[in-house]
């Protein structure tokens, strides 16, 4: 087991270089000179864009720049961000934090609605159940984000001022108790993360019962009727665990994008997250802080990929890890 | 004496969109205490539904009629939870392939240990060593090591046996035995039934026995049924030395090490959304007469023990 793992880890070394070649060739492709004020401003003298350029190697070839890049990683130095200058890590740190709460509860959330609607939709296919279900599922789905939060926003944020509509803190959070600061908190958190949430209903609730349907067909659900266990123990108990495995996987292929964070929901709902971080770095080719979220990500995403495997290993006994 | 089982007129029938499949339509049979009742017939003749539908395990079916009396009850007419305290404590099942018969992603022990307490008073503890010993009952060597593993570490004539050790853990007055060595290889097929001849002549069980070998019922039955599209056409002790039925006849005609002239049916089994009117084996019969083509024939005794619905004489 342990020298599997070994492996698995050490074969990821290659595949991150690859990402991180790919990532850097395909980001510089891109039109748009970050260093070059001159074209846009001016008033710039000479003398401080060549000294900007020389400061972030752009007059050297690609290659060389890649290198030196590298080099720093290695040391764990992601660099400076273009665009303040601050370190790339500390910009990351300061915005992870809010959009992993709000997927981790988005997920948490979806779980727990999309579990019981699964099972319950592959008891009965085609019953009533499934099909109002399925329909308010798709309908989720189908529904632009952006559009059902603004509605939500309007109906209670503004109409019935349940909620606030924007930002993570209130003005007075500074001046609230405790309890007081996590009841804000919280209640500017309800909306981004149910809406985050509604959208991947749908998909998880249609895995758990496609998987259950199949499951409720075996033989050894068949035969644990005729030994005379009860329904409810037979569903919960002997079909549900062989439901649920497969879905290790598509946990797994999720957590990349927990650090992701929405463009879209971030700016609707005004809040400081990765995504509007790592969208703005590229509008402004801001390389080192693109390339951090990158590989951030790309870490991120190949540990998670391997740790659903390792999950599967543990929780299924006909896999073995060779 | 009284049967432990008498099935009379079931029928099962499925829909299929707006077709009706008659999956089993009008059988009627009974199993005596302590005797071997084989039901054979050829694949899709019904003998699973039978066997399945008499414990209500079809949940599907479109409609369930008939009777089945088991111990003076109708248990088509009983409660879930009333079949609950039937099913595998009364009556026992062991199905074909026994690999997906048990429940993949748990040990064998856990599985069984959880049957025995679902039917007897016992601890945790008393249901282990209780297990291990129906797990050595059934030829399991190393039953220690063998109560840690999963279904996929044993082979197909382990599962098998585990699959019975599970039936047999609470005693039951029945055991229905679907295909059980069916898929098996041939010596583990004999393991198979030699130890299903020695429990029943221990236990003193009733043993439904359902396969399309007729060698393995041969040599394992009391007596036999015949099914042919979703119905009994013959049912008796002597249908081995004595077949009355044309398809009967014809099936044993074409066993291996069969001595006569061997008859050749023509034609296909009918399709279950259409069978053909009168007796339903009239279209490839040798022998019909006009008769046979527009009254279904009635069962009856032709000889002492002995049913057949043919109204050939």
């Amino acid at each position: 087991m342990f020298s599997y793992f070994l492996k698995r880890l050490l074969n990821l070394i290659p595949l991150l270089l690859g990402i991180t070649i790919i990532s850097f060739a395909v980001i510089h492709l891109a039109p748009g000179r970050p260093a070059y004020l001159k074209e846009m401003d001016p008033r710039i003298s000479l003398e401080a864009q060549e000294q900007l350029i020389k400061l972030y190697d752009l007059d050297k070839p690609l290659f060389k720049q890649y290198l030196n890049w590298l080099k720093r990683v290695l040391r764990l130095d992601f660099g400076n961000s273009f665009v303040d200058g601050r370190k790339v890590i500390v910009r990351i740190r300061e915005r992870l934090p809010v959009t992993l709460l709000i997927n981790i509860l988005s997920m948490v959330l979806i779980i727990v609605v999309a579990l019981p609607i699964g099972v319950i939709s592959a008891l009965k296919p085609g019953g009533l159940f499934d099909k109002w279900t399925t329909f308010f599922v798709f309908l989720g789905f189908s529904l632009p984000g952006f559009w059902l939060a603004l509605l939500l926003m309007l109906l209670l944020g503004i109409k019935l001022n349940w909620l606030p509509i924007s930002g993570l803190k209130s003005f007075d959070y500074h001046q609230l108790s405790f309890w007081g600061k996590n009841l804000d908190i919280i209640k500017h958190l309800i909306l981004p993360v149910s809406v985050t949430a509604f959208g991947g209903l749908a998909g998880f609730s249609r895995y758990v019962r496609g998987n259950m349907i199949g499951v409720l067909k075996q033989n050894y659900i068949r035969a644990a009727y005729a030994q005379g266990i009860n329904k409810g123990r037979i569903v919960y108990k002997y079909a549900l665990k062989n439901a649920l495995l497969p879905l290790i996987t598509i946990l797994g292929l999720s957590i990349p994008g927990l650090i992701g964070g929405s463009v879209i929901f971030e700016s609707i709902f005004a809040i400081p997250g990765m995504g509007r971080l790592l969208y703005n770095s590229a509008v402004a080719r801001d390389y080192p802080m693109i390339m951090g979220g990158l590989v951030i990500g790309a870490v991120l995403t190949l540990l998670g990929n391997l740790l659903a495997d390792l999950c599967y290993a543990w929780a299924d006994p006909r896999i073995k890890c060779k | 004496m009284l049967p432990i089982l008498s099935v009379k007129n079931l029928k099962v029938y499925f829909s299929r969109g707006k077709k009706i499949i008659k999956a089993v339509d009008g059988v009627s049979f009974f199993i005596k205490q302590g005797e071997t009742l084989g039901l054979a017939g050829e694949s899709g003749s019904g003998k699973t539904v039978t066997a399945l539908s008499l414990t209500k395990l079809i949940s599907e079916a479109k409609f369930l009629g008939g009777e089945v009396v088991f111990k003076q009850k109708d248990i088509l007419k009983l409660t879930s939870p009333q079949l609950q305290k039937i099913r595998g404590k009364e009556i026992a099942y062991v199905f074909q392939n026994p690999v997906s018969s048990l429940n993949p992603v748990f040990r064998i022990g856990t599985q069984m240990v959880e049957i025995i307490r679902l039917h007897q008073k016992k601890n945790k503890k008393e249901a282990k060593s209780y297990a291990l010993e129906m797990l050595e009952r059934v030829g399991i060597p190393d039953a220690e090591k063998n109560f840690e593993s999963y279904p996929h570490q044993l082979s197909g004539g382990m599962n098998q046996r585990v699959m019975i050790a599970m039936a047999l853990s609470s005693q039951p007055s029945l055991l229905i035995a679907d295909e059980p060595t069916t898929n098996l290889d041939l010596t583990t097929q004999a393991q198979i039934l030699e130890l299903l001849q020695k429990i029943r002549r221990e236990q003193d069980l009733s043993l439904l026995f359902i396969t399309h070998n007729l060698e393995i019922l041969k040599r394992l039955v009391d007596r036999l049924a015949i099914m042919y599209a979703a119905q009994i056409v013959e049912f008796g002790e002597s249908l081995f030395t004595r077949p009355l039925h044309p398809y009967t006849q014809a099936l044993l005609s074409a066993q291996p090490g069969y001595e006569g002239r061997r008859q050749i049916l023509k034609g296909e089994v009918p399709s279950p959304f259409d069978f053909p009117s009168g007796c339903r084996f009239h279209p490839r019969c040798p022998f019909k007469k006009a008769i046979c083509e527009k009254e279904e024939p009635p069962m009856q005794e032709r000889e002492k023990g002995h049913f057949v619905a043919c109204h050939l004489k």
